[in-house]
C-alpha cells in the first residue's frame, strides 16, 4: 500500500516480477461511469492459495474474469502467468483452470464422456513435467464421481454437478486455477470434501488457486493469504492470522450509565475502561468487552466501505497495515 | 500432436456424441418426429390432387419442395437454436474456458446440425416413397443432383443460422426469425407453384435462399418433364448455384465476424445475467 496505491499511477512500478503466477497492478473497470474496481493490486506466487473475499457486488467476479481472459479492465497491468490475459493464447489457456459460479451446461452427456472429451483439448498441450490431460478415472477418484461416471450430468445433484465442474477446471492439470464461489450450494459435509480437494491439489500439484468467496471460514480454513475487497478495491490484506492478529486489538466496550446504553470500539480497551471508570464511577453499570473475531472485523470493513460512514475501525486496519510494510 | 487438428477431430467426436445423446432423448425425437408426421399427412392428403397443368401428384411435388425447406429449418434455425441455448446455459463458455475449444465446439455443432438436417431429410423422404408416385429416386441423376444441392443447401443456411444465433442472446427473440421465413414459405413455391403470383413477388421469392432449397430439391427427385412448369420452363441449376452460393458466401465472410464478436463478450457474469432472466420467464 504504497506508491502503488496512488490514483494516477498507470504504469506498473517496476518491471513484472517473472517469479509471480500472477501480478496485478493498479487494476480498474468502469462500466459507463460506475466503477467497479478502484485500483486493486494482486499478486501470487506458486502453490499459492489466495481467496478473494467480499459480499455480493464488491467486484470480485470481475476481478476474477478480467484475470481469466474473459473480460478486458479499464486500466491496469494484469499478468497472469506472465502474460497480458487479452492476448492470452490458447497455450496460455491450456494452463489455466477455470471454474465459473455458474454452469447448467452439458446436462444430456455423460460424466465421464465430458470429462474425456474436455481433457482431448489439453493432450497437445503435454510437457514432459506436465503431463496433460488427467486420466479420467484418475480424476473421477479425486473428485469423489467415480460411482457416477456412467449418469447423466444432469441428473447429478448441485454438490455433485459443482464436482463435476471442479473436475472439468483441473482436467488439464493447470498450473494456476479460478475457483468462483466454489461451495455455494453445498452441505457441510461436501463442502469438507472438497476443502480437501483443494490441499490435495496445492499439495501435490503445486497449483496455485485463486478462489473468491463469501464466507469467511472457508478463506479462514483453505487460503495462504486473503485479500478483503469491497466497493471496488482492496481494504485489508494478509494470512489469516496476521488479519485476525489485527483486528483482535480491536474491542468492543458496552455498558449503561443511568439507565442509558452506550457501545464503543476501542483498540485500547484496558486504557479507554481506565478512563471510562475513573469520569464515571460507580454509575457505569452492565459493564461488558468484548474482543472483536475476524468475522466482526470483517463485516466492519465491508459496511464502512459500502455505506462511506467511518466508524473508524477499518482505518486502523489500514494503519497498521502500514505500519506492517513499512 | 497439432492442437489443430487435435481439436477438429476433437469437435467432430464431440458432434458425435452430441447426436447419440440427442437421438436418445424423448423430447428430442418427438421434435423431430412430430413435423415430419405433420408434413407426410399433409402431403398424403395432396397425393390425389395435381400440379397445375400436368396430371403430376401435387403431394409427390411437395415432399421435395419441404425437404429443401427442412435444409433451412436444419441449417438456420438449427444452429441458430443450439446457439442461443449453448450461450444461455454456459455450453460455450466452457468452450472458451478451455485451448481451442471454440473450435472444436463450432466442428461439433456444424456435424451435429448437418447430421440432424439429414437425418430429417431421410426420415421424411423414405416413408413418402411408399405412397408417392413419381419420385425417381431409382435414378443416378437423382443421387448427383442430390449430392450437391444438400451440401450447398447446408453450406448457404448453417453460417446464416450462426449468424443469428450470435446477434439474438434472448431465445424468445427467435419470433423475429421465424416469422418472416414463415412469410417467405409462402412465397417460395413450397406448397405450391407460384407462377401465380405477381412478378414482383416472384422477385421477391427469388433473392431468398428458401425459393432455390426447394427447386434444387425438386429438381433431384422430380421427372425431367416437371421442369416445363417452374419458373423459366427449367430447373435453373445455375442460378441455384449462383443464389446458394451468393448466400453461401455472404455467410461465411460475415459468420466469423459475428461469431468472434459474439465469443469475445461471453463471461460468466452474462451467462448468470441470462440465467437470471431465464428463471423469471419460468417463474
Amino acid at each position: 500500500m504504497t506508491a502503488t496505491d496512488s490514483l494516477d499511477a498507470v504504469a506498473p512500478t517496476g518491471p513484472p516480477d517473472e517469479g509471480l503466477v500472477l501480478d496485478v497492478r493498479d487494476l480498474r473497470m468502469r462500466y459507463g461511469s460506475t466503477d467497479v474496481l478502484h485500483g486493486v493490486d494482486l499478486t501470487a506466487r506458486r502453490g499459492e492459495v489466495v481467496a478473494l473475499l467480499g459480499p455480493n457486488g464488491a467486484g470480485k467476479t470481475t476481478t476474477i474474469e478480467i484475470l481469466e481472459g474473459f473480460r478486458l479492465p479499464s486500466a491496469g497491468t494484469v499478468r497472469v502467468l506472465g502474460v497480458d490475459p487479452a492476448r492470452g493464447d490458447e497455450r496460455w489457456r491450456a494452463r489455466l483452470g477455470v471454474v465459473l459460479q455458474s454452469w447448467r451446461d452439458h446436462g444430456k452427456w455423460r460424466v465421464g464422456e465430458l470429462l474425456a472429451h474436455l481433457g482431448d483439448f489439453y493432450a497437445p498441450y503435454a510437457t514432459d513435467r506436465v503431463r496433460r490431460p488427467w486420466p479420467v478415472d484418475d480424476l473421477l477418484a479425486t473428485v469423489g464421481l467415480t460411482a457416477h461416471a456412467g449418469t447423466r450430468v444432469a441428473r447429478l445433484s448441485g454438490g455433485q454437478r459443482r464436482r463435476l465442474d471442479v473436475a472439468v477446471g483441473i482436467v488439464g492439470r493447470p498450473e494456476l486455477l479460478f475457483l468462483d464461489e466454489p461451495t455455494v450450494g453445498f452441505d457441510p459435509a461436501a463442502r469438507r470434501e472438497f476443502h480437501e480437494l483443494v490441499h490435495r491439489l496445492t499439495d501435490t500439484d503445486a497449483t496455485t488457486i485463486v478462489l473468491t468467496t463469501h464466507d469467511l471460514a472457508e478463506a479462514e480454513k483453505l487460503a495462504d493469504r486473503i485479500l478483503i475487497l469491497a466497493g471496488g478495491r482492496i481494504v485489508a490484506e494478509g494470512s489469516p492470522d496476521q488479519l485476525a492478529r489485527r483486528v483482535a486489538s480491536d474491542a468492543e466496550v458496552r455498558w449503561t450509565r443511568d439507565g442509558e446504553r452506550y457501545v464503543h470500539a476501542t483498540a485500547d480497551a484496558t486504557g479507554f475502561l481506565r478512563d471510562l471508570l475513573r469520569e464515571h464511577g460507580d454509575r457505569v453499570r452492565e459493564l461488558e468487552v468484548r474482543r472483536a473475531s475476524l468475522e466482526d472485523a470483517y463485516l466492519a470493513l465491508v459496511h464502512e466501505e459500502e455505506t462511506g460512514i467511518r466508524t473508524g475501525r477499518a482505518e486502523r486496519v489500514w494503519q497498521q497495515q502500514e505500519e506492517a510494510t513499512r | 500432436m497439432n492442437p489443430t487438428t487435435n481439436a477438429l477431430r476433437a469437435g467432430v467426436r464431440r458432434g458425435l456424441i452430441e447426436l447419440r445423446a440427442t437421438f436418445t432423448n424423448g423430447q428430442d425425437l418427438w421434435n423431430y418426429f412430430f413435423p415430419t408426421v405433420v408434413l407426410l399427412v399433409a402431403v398424403f392428403w395432396m397425393r390425389g390432387s395435381t400440379v397445375p397443368g400436368t396430371d403430376f401428384s401435387l403431394g409427390a411435388r411437395t415432399l421435395p419442395s419441404a425437404l429443401g425447406m427442412g435444409l433451412l429449418f436444419g441449417g438456420l434455425l438449427g444452429l441458430a437454436q443450439q446457439l442461443i441455448v449453448d450461450r444461455e446455459d454456459g455450453t460455450l463458455l466452457r468452450a472458451k474456458a478451455i485451448p481451442d475449444g471454440m473450435l472444436g465446439y463450432l466442428v461439433g455443432k456444424l456435424v451435429l446440425v448437418s447430421a440432424i438436417s439429414l437425418i430429417g431429410v431421410t426420415i421424411q423422404l423414405t416413408p413418402g416413397l411408399f405412397f408417392l408416385d413419381g419420385l425417381r429416386l431409382g435414378d443416378p441423376g437423382a443421387w448427383l443432383t442430390l449430392a450437391w444441392v444438400v451440401p450447398l443447401g447446408l453450406v448457404a443456411t448453417l453460417p446464416l443460422g450462426a449468424v443469428i444465433g450470435s446477434v439474438i442472446e434472448n431465445p424468445r427473440n427467435m419470433g423475429l426469425v421465424v416469422l418472416p421465413i414463415f412469410g417467405l414459405i409462402a412465397l417460395s413455391g413450397i406448397f405450391y407453384p407460384i407462377n401465380g403470383l405477381p412478378g414482383w413477388v416472384q422477385g421477391v421469392a427469388q433473392v431468398f435462399p428458401l425459393y432455390w432449397l426447394g427447386l434444387g430439391m425438386r429438381s433431384a427427385l422430380l421427372p425431367a418433364d416437371l421442369a416445363a412448369v417452374e419458373l423459366g420452363g427449367s430447373w435453373r441449376h445455375l442460378e441455384t448455384l449462383g443464389v446458394l452460393g451468393a448466400w453461401a458466401v455472404l455467410g461465411l465472410v460475415l459468420a466469423p465476424v459475428v461469431l468472434r464478436r459474439m465469443a469475445r463478450r461471453e463471461s460468466g457474469s452474462r451467462v448468470a445475467a441470462r440465467r437470471e432472466r431465464a428463471m423469471q420467464r419460468v417463474g
